[in-house]
């Protein structure tokens, strides 16, 4: 905006939005602050902001529990690998859709997209049972094809609407000059499309680290992701605020910093490109 | 244009992906149906056929009445918070302020912390009624200490869940507010409309759609909260914070009611169906465009 806008109402509404940003920054600031305290700063009343015994002891100790990394190693292998499987069914299904539609090509996003609506509990119970006969519970494969099919339709309409600003033009082109279809897609439409690609893959490893549903229900240790992990600290077995601060520093983190990247593609994904 | 081969090849790319959706969807949906129609509970193996009793059981429940009850509380105070508030904070970041960027990644970070984390955070270190920072807060203007968790259970979850929500409210909010057109909003101003008509005949027709599709996509996923309540209260004290979904886990893991749960899992759906209608005609919209 071009307007000139007086100095001290841009002041005003610089402090406003400050303090309020920073107030709701605070629990993830307060968990990080928390993390490098003793079990007993932890829990002194009054609260001490910063000046206590900074410490990494918390961190050792969630380290030194054998199992951590195995958690950290689950929710990355469920994450990546549903992402991945999904890219891989969603990519052709989203080039046909996008350059070559059909009739029915809207209909049949819009009931792919219906799919998400489907509240989780009302396929708790079946699913509970199946894997629970054929051995899947509390496996990370069980978990891999539950959110595979849980990204499906948002990573076939991403795809699709990075697709569709890609000129037709230009594949064509390539088909005229004689490219099979599998050249067409590996060497004209991927490096276009690598941006939209990689935006997308963003988006579903941020979505399915975070999951809270299928994790929480379907695995118990073996295959814990970090969400079902950091949700056993809720037990009242004690007062490790210290622990859960670093153990949960450590699980938002990553994901943290991918999410501030993904600003844009998340609003794209999150309203079906119905706010761009 | 295409020619007969590309529309085969077409079908055959997406192929997977549709009959694979299809049986996901399908399948489990048909098997909850019919369990919802079986006396079937996990500690008993014979199962019988029951009619509408589970329907019957389901709904009677005295349970069943709080849980709608608190369903509707959940998304209703949530959304009110994240519509509002997201609006006025769309509206504050869009201003020309210093660090905007800084601002922006402050605001939209609740949005990235997993569900389980920012539920056990709240619940020890911000709720904790003897060593927590709003007990701390409280004592420093002289009032007691609340126990947030036990003596307002579902209002504590309200505030965690919009806590989560607000950022994305807030996000799609701005970047709407973003492609607003500037000359018309210059036009106004010289026009002589002030803040307050400018905001009301140009702001919020312009937002409008961008709000809708926050309520509607905000509902879907408030109607799932689930792991807010697992750990935080555990849906109670009694049946206090328990929800839709939540009873139904209820239902089908702690007491193995296999039929019941199916039933209430068959009622979200016709739930979850009504608010997904109105959202599936305004993308449908905005796909012909």
């Amino acid at each position: 905006m071009a307007r000139s806008v007086t100095t001290s109402r841009r002041i005003t509404f610089t402090i406003i939005a400050w303090v309020i940003a920073l107030i709701l920054f605070f629990p993830i600031l307060w968990t990080i602050i928390t993390s490098f305290k003793s079990e007993g700063d932890a829990i002194a009343f009054p609260p001490v902001f910063l000046n206590f015994h900074w410490t990494l002891d918390s961190y050792r100790e969630v380290q030194e529990r054998s199992d951590y990394l195995l958690h950290v190693w689950n929710s990355a292998a469920i994450s990546f690998g549903s992402t991945l499987i999904a890219l891989l069914i969603s990519i052709p299904a989203a080039w046909a859709m996008a350059f070559n539609p059909g009739k029915r090509t809207k209909d049949i996003l819009m009931w792919m997209l219906s799919t998400k609506m489907m509240p989780a509990v009302a396929v708790l119970v079946p699913f509970y049972l199946a894997f629970k006969n054929l051995g899947l519970l509390d496996t990370k494969l069980g978990l891999i094809i539950i959110l595979t099919m849980m990204n499906l339709p948002i990573i076939v309409w991403m795809l699709y609407s990075y697709f569709k600003e890609i000129p037709g033009e230009i594949l064509e082109a390539a088909r005229m000059d004689g490219a099979t279809l599998g050249k067409e897609i590996v060497y004209v439409l991927a490096p276009m499309a690598v941006p939209g690609i990689a935006s997308t893959v963003l988006l579903n490893i941020i979505l399915s680290w975070n999951e809270a549903f299928w994790t929480l229900n379907l695995s118990a240790s073996l295959a814990a992701p970090l969400s079902t992990f950091i949700a056993s600290y809720s037990s009242p077995e004690g007062l490790f605020w210290a622990k859960l601060s670093a153990a949960s520093t450590l699980a938002i983190g990553p994901i943290l910093v991918m999410g501030w990247f993904s600003q844009k593609q998340l609003v794209r994904g999150l309203t079906f490109g119905a706010v761009k | 244009m295409a020619t007969m081969q590309m529309r085969t090849t077409a079908r055959a790319m997406m192929a997977p992906a549709v009959i694979l959706l299809l049986v996901w969807m399908a399948v489990p949906l048909a098997a909850t149906l019919y369990y919802s129609f079986q006396n079937y509970t996990l500690l008993n193996p014979v199962v019988s056929f029951a009619g509408l009793d589970n329907y019957y059981y389901f709904i009677t429940d005295p349970n069943f009445g709080a849980a709608v009850l608190n369903t509707i509380y959940l998304v209703g105070g949530v959304l009110l918070i994240t519509v509002v508030g997201g609006l006025f904070l769309a509206l504050l970041i869009d201003q020309p302020i210093f660090g905007q960027g800084i601002v922006r990644i402050l605001v939209i970070s609740p949005f990235f912390v997993m569900p389980t984390v920012a539920a056990l955070v709240w619940k020890n270190m911000l709720m904790n009624p003897i060593y927590g920072i709003f007990a701390w807060l409280l004592s420093l203007v002289g009032l007691p200490p609340i126990d947030f968790l036990a003596q307002i259970p579902l209002l504590s979850i309200i505030l965690i869940v919009a806590w989560q929500w607000l950022p994305f409210a807030t996000l799609i909010l701005l970047t709407a507010l973003q492609s607003l057109d500037g000359e018309q909003m210059e036009a106004a101003e010289m026009d002589g409309a002030g803040v307050v008509s400018r905001f009301i005949y140009l702001v919020l027709p312009h937002l409008s759609r961008a709000i809708t599709v926050v309520i509607l996509i905000e509902t879907i996923f408030l109607l799932g909260v689930f792991a807010e309540i697992l750990v935080t209260t555990n849906g109670g004290p009694g049946t206090a914070s328990t929800n839709l979904p939540f009873l139904v886990y209820t239902q089908a893991l702690l007491n193995f009611d296999v039929g019941s749960a199916s039933a209430g899992g068959i009622i979200a759906v016709v739930v979850a169906n009504i608010v997904a209608f109105f959202l599936m005609r305004i993308i449908g919209k905005n796909l012909e465009a």
